[in-house]
């Protein structure tokens, strides 16, 4: 069996729009025969498969928008008339042809396909944009920006820029806690009255000890030159010029402002997402499944648990989710553990990898190790845990590699579903939507309640959407039931 | 034309010979034909009518027409030819007549000369000498005017030479044919008829440096080419004024010494660059933009440049002198830097 | 000018030669189709497809010691000269066992030792190059001579000009072939040229010229055979034009609007190894297990380059700037 992928028609294509099959499940094809067409950023193009056999399942339905890689059918080698199977023949070769070449099926109707395996892949109306998921963690913790300085607005921003003041050391007064205009027009700005001057002058001045608001400039504009520096420190004029120590150090630390640090560790941060991300969506045919879980049970067992305990104390649905999600994760092994040479290898623990975004920007995996064997509780006190301590910047090493699955949620979001792009070498990822009350039928009868949508990105190399779809059904079983987590 | 100053910083020795770049020039040439017998000048009227500029007059005579070869009038072909002729291991000095007519022969100098080393993983390198006539001054007008040297600056691959006195007239050529990799040598057209008395000592060109042609304290003169006269008698006239003006000559327009540039402005602190191309992403706005990266904390003053005013060169006498950097105008850009709007009696504070 | 005659009785061998030289482009190509369809190969990817029987006809009039410059559509040429396919997919994967030590891609194979100059990607930009090859060898005197190929887009570029110019009057050894596929990417001849008949027109510069049914490539191989030993007899340049077709898109893939599939169809009843392989059948000197064994000794050598190109290192990015310019220490003879 032979996948039929999206290909890459040119130099710039990411993704194609699989405009019509020209064939249909069952039909013979060549190597070589035209199957469908694609539409690029620049044509429409009949694009050709690279097997011989029987058109299987078709995957992707006429109609869809999918990323390069992403197999759209499954054809069964072996069947075709005169080919020999798994083998480069020159099937195509005129005089050895049987029968006259047959005409694409340009007849077939597009909606005849069976449901794809997975669920579609972002088709024109399905499913945003899968949420970039946790890259490798950076060795460098990323500092603490005070929350007070998120709530400032751009104008106050701004005004802080230019006088120089570091919000994150402000106390806001606004409301919330907010910084305000008046709370940066009465902070100690470092340098309120720039002194006009050269490079050289401010390079001298902070050589020879002079405070340059005390110099006159006599240049352009006034602006302070190394003559006036020099005339104020009372040296000889031409003398210090020439024995002035040259400090490398001092001028390394000078060029490179301490402000500019942050920034470019997140630049770094940045980068290294965009690798990782690249290469996952690069290598790995992702597949998405979802469903949506009614949470009435677990909804109603954590209120019951968290009667009597103190807020800080509660159960928090996150850790019922998660729980699941290491459990499920026991029982399909083969989402669990990563594609390495051409092969998956389960792994022997679940460790879940749960992303995390920073606050000023870009996002990081931290792992619970052996999550599977953590009862609910635990499970919440280590998620609290690390996830407080990964925006401080102050992860252990062990946890930051070894995550076995990984899972995002962006309910505290707001949003319902997340279909990620899965960390290399892991084979699948797990996504949490928002709690939220929908209408649900359930026995003929329409009530309210709690759902969550659970989705799953899994490596199509790895598993098939058989397998995908045992694992969302194991979370969605064991969320209905609690009590047994 | 004469020059008015004798741009070599060397005093005249006794042995010293009197002549011109022009005649420094050819003698480089002689002596590069009679040195190795894979070596060969091709373009175009080099031969017969005895060089555009009168450079290789006499050589055809001297060397035959195989090796002084003629070069219908195509610049792509002939250009090309000659990195083929070098791929095959010759040593070519292909000359074209000015630089606006090298537009001719673009996509072999850059898709050709300067690419297949990269392109082949190495395997390729292409040691062939572009010589070529640069500038205005001459009342040539629009097409036969331009200094495009800081184009091909632009380019990596390319070894780009502007000699300005007659040593590096004479003395250019050999190194640059023994770089394995192409090299262009830009020939202001102004300098050619520059006379005077060449070092009997002097030895082949390190092109990797840059040279002082006249040290200062006060201001840096950054300069190359058909400039370089131009610097000097500024500096002559800012040392009436009581400034002292260092000159650069650059000699190697790619790659860019950045430590002789940078060591004369750490000294004076100052720097104006002095460029016949175009103000706007010339190649003064690239050594300003290093001067601004590299040595910031040493600058008293914005750097200045004087470039040729944004127009292409008329024909007329006056706005073609209008157009082009003068002396007055660089006298007048140092003495900004050092803050001295007018002549100064005394040494700035 | 004339269309040549095939020679009888040419040994059964040297036939079945041609048929792998040009099988191995073919297959080979293909599979850098399905390669490229995986996004393992990128960039822009000219195929030969169709055109086989210029490149392994021309090969047949060379010698090792001769030079060949060639186009951005130069697998075949590369291929024929007997640059390794190893040495082209690693190229094409990018990995520093490549050819061009990943630097070029499709598009720029190189190999000095084999005296393959590329992998020209610019119309008609390698034809001064070809010509200054040729300088060389006559300025000293060396009997080898400079093929270069080149498509019929060139004759629209002044270069092409300015070179068959320079080469007739300076009677330069230099084998000029055009492969005329009729399309200069999506321009038909008759949309960019005036007078179509391009070996009229290369007659005009003074040279021997004639046009040749590229689909056949023992009249190829007749046809350079004899430009190249008018070459090497120092009669000055010869030109050749092929005519051929590719079957496949200008790179990678098009939508082919510009030209009818009909007309497609029909060139492919022409195809240079379907043909050359019927010949040989009825001719009993190709049997069908023959074929098979070749063609699975044909994949198995492109499955050892596509191993190899996939398990090669990739070059490091701190070799970034190298060969830019040559090193310090190292001078070319």
């Amino acid at each position: 069996m032979a996948e039929f992928t999206m290909p890459s028609l040119g130099a710039d294509m990411d993704e194609g729009l699989l405009q019509e099959w020209l064939v249909a499940p069952g039909d013979q094809v060549r190597k070589g025969d035209v199957v469908a067409v694609v539409e690029t950023d620049k044509a429409a193009i009949e694009v050709e498969c690279f097997e011989s056999g029987t058109v299987g399942r078709l995957l992707v339905p006429a109609g869809t928008r999918v990323p390069v890689g992403t197999p759209l059918a499954l054809i069964e080698a072996g069947a075709a008339a005169g080919a020999r199977a798994g083998s480069r023949a020159p099937a195509a070769a005129p005089h050895e042809r049987p029968e006259p070449r047959r005409e694409p099926a340009r007849e077939a109707p597009r909606a005849r396909e069976r449901e794809p395996a997975g669920r579609p892949v972002r088709t024109a109306a399905g499913p945003a944009q899968p949420q970039p998921p946790p890259p490798t963690p950076s060795p460098t913790p990323t500092p603490t920006e005070a929350t007070a300085a998120l709530g400032a607005g751009p104008l106050v921003r701004h005004l802080a820029e230019l006088r120089g003041v570091d919000l994150t050391t402000l106390h806001g007064t606004g409301a919330g806690g907010r910084v305000t205009r008046a709370d940066v027009e009465h902070a100690p700005s470092p340098h309120v009255s720039r002194v006009r001057s050269t490079p050289y002058a401010r390079r001298l001045a902070h050589d020879l000890d002079v405070d340059l608001t005390e110099v006159r400039g006599t240049g352009d504009g006034g602006a302070v030159r190394a003559a006036d520096v020099r005339a104020h420190a009372g040296k000889a004029a031409g003398e210090g010029e020439r024995e002035r120590p040259r400090n490398g150090a001092r001028r390394t630390a000078a060029a490179v402002p301490a402000a500019d640090r942050p920034e470019q560790r997140t630049d770094a941060m940045r980068r290294a997402i965009a690798e990782l991300m690249s290469r996952s969506k690069r290598e790995i045919p992702h597949y998405y499944l979802s469903t949506t879980i009614d949470l009435t049970a677990a909804v109603d067992w954590l209120r019951r648990v968290n009667r009597g305990r103190p807020p800080a104390g509660r159960l928090v649905p996150a850790a019922l989710l998660l729980r699941a999600a290491a459990l499920a994760a026991r029982e399909v092994p083969s989402l669990n553990g990563h594609w390495r040479d051409d092969g998956f290898a389960a792994a022997s623990e679940v460790n879940l990898g749960i992303a995390v975004s920073l606050r000023q920007g870009g996002l990081l995996a931290p792992v619970i190790h052996d999550a599977d064997t953590l009862p609910p509780d635990a499970l919440m006190n280590r998620l609290k845990d690390l996830v407080e301590r990964t925006r401080r910047g102050r992860l252990r090493g062990s946890e930051t590699s070894g995550a076995t699955l990984t899972v995002t949620s962006l309910g505290d979001q707001g949003v319902e579903s997340v279909y990620g792009v899965i960390h290399p070498p892991q084979v699948a990822l797990v996504g949490f939507g928002a709690v939220v009350e929908r209408p649900w039928a359930a026995g003929g009868m329409l009530g309210v309640r709690p759902v969550v949508t659970a989705t799953l990105a899994a490596d199509h190399r790895a598993t098939d959407g058989a397998v995908g779809a045992r694992y969302l059904t194991a979370v969605d079983r064991l969320l209905r039931r609690p009590e047994e987590l | 034309m004469t020059a008015t100053h004798t741009p070599d910083a060397t005093p005249a020795a006794a042995s010293d010979r009197k002549t011109t770049y022009r005649e420094a020039m050819r003698e480089a040439l002689r002596e590069a034909l009679r040195a190795d017998d894979r070596v060969f000048l091709m373009g175009e009227d080099v031969g017969r009518y005895g060089g555009c500029f009168g450079v290789s007059l006499g050589l055809l005579e001297e060397f035959g027409p195989d090796r002084i070869r003629d070069a219908p009038l195509s610049e792509s072909a002939f250009v090309g030819a000659g990195i083929g002729a070098a791929l095959a291991g010759m040593r070519p000095v292909v000359e074209i007549m000015t630089v606006n007519f090298s537009l001719l022969a673009l996509d072999q100098i850059l898709n050709n000369a300067a690419t297949l080393l990269h392109m082949s993983g190495g395997q390729l390198p292409v040691p062939i000498v572009i010589r070529m006539t640069t500038g205005a001054g001459r009342q040539l007008a629009a097409q036969h005017s331009h200094s495009l040297e800081g184009w091909y600056a632009h380019i990596p691959g390319l070894r780009v030479l502007a000699p300005a006195t007659l040593t590096d007239a004479r003395h250019m050529l050999a190194p640059a044919l023994a770089d394995p990799d192409p090299v262009l040598i830009f020939e202001h057209g102004s300098l050619y008829n520059v006379s005077g008395d060449l070092p009997a000592d002097a030895g082949p060109v390190d092109l990797d440096h840059a040279a002082v042609r006249r040290p200062g304290t006060d201001v840096s003169l950054i300069t190359y080419g058909g400039s370089l006269p131009k610097a000097l008698a500024a500096a002559d006239d800012l040392a009436n004024g009581g400034i002292s003006a260092e000159v650069v000559d650059l000699r190697t327009l790619r790659p860019l010494d950045d430590a002789t540039i940078g060591d004369s402005v750490a000294r004076t602190h100052r720097a104006v660059v002095v460029d016949e191309g175009w103000r706007t992403g010339s190649l003064a706005a690239e050594i300003s933009a290093r001067l601004a990266e590299q040595h910031f904390y040493d600058l008293d003053a914005p750097v200045e440049r004087v470039c040729s005013a944004e127009v292409p060169v008329p024909y007329a006498r006056r706005l073609e002198e209008a157009a082009l950097p003068q002396t007055d105008g660089i006298v007048a850009a140092a003495r900004r830097t050092v803050g001295e709007p007018a002549p100064a009696t005394g040494r700035p504070g | 000018m004339s269309t040549t005659r095939t020679r009888p009785n040419r040994q059964a061998a040297h036939r079945l030669a041609l048929l792998e030289s040009m099988l191995r482009v073919r297959r080979f190509e293909e599979r850098c189709v399905e390669l490229y369809s995986a996004a393992r190969i990128r960039g822009f990817m000219h195929l030969y497809i169709g055109e086989e029987a210029v490149a392994v006809g021309v090969n047949e009039a060379l010698t090792d010691d001769d030079a060949v410059v060639s186009t951005y559509r130069e697998h075949g040429h590369a291929l024929a000269r007997g640059v390794p396919a190893e040495a082209i997919m690693a190229e094409m994967f990018g990995k520093a066992t490549g050819c061009s030590h990943g630097r070029g891609g499709s598009m720029h194979l190189f190999d000095a030792e084999r005296r393959f100059y590329g992998g020209n990607a610019i119309v008609a930009g390698g034809l001064p190059l070809a010509a200054g090859l040729a300088l060389a060898d006559r300025m000293t005197g060396r009997a080898r001579i400079t093929c270069c190929f080149f498509g019929d887009g060139a004759f629209a570029e002044g270069e092409f000009h300015e070179t068959a110019n320079l080469a007739a009057l300076w009677q330069l050894p230099v084998l000029l072939v055009c492969e005329n596929n009729l399309y200069a990417m999506g321009t038909a001849l008759v949309r960019h040229q005036a007078q179509t008949d391009l070996a009229l027109r290369a007659a005009g510069y003074g040279m021997a010229s004639w046009a040749v049914d590229g689909m056949d490539v023992l009249a190829v191989e007749d046809a350079a055979r004899r430009a190249a030993e008018g070459v090497r007899a120092g009669n000055g340049p010869h030109f050749l034009e092929m005519r051929t077709y590719r079957f496949r898109a200008h790179s990678m893939y098009d939508s082919d609007r510009y030209r009818d599939k009909a007309e497609i169809e029909r060139w492919k009843e022409r195809d240079p190894v379907e043909g050359l392989a019927r010949r040989l059948r009825e001719a009993k000197e190709l049997s069908d297990k023959a074929r098979g064994a070749l063609e699975d000794r044909l994949a198995a050598e492109i499955d050892r380059a596509v191993a190899a190109a996939e398990s090669a290192p990739e070059e490091p990015v701190e070799d970034l700037l190298k060969y830019v310019t040559s090193p310090v220490e190292a001078s070319p003879p």
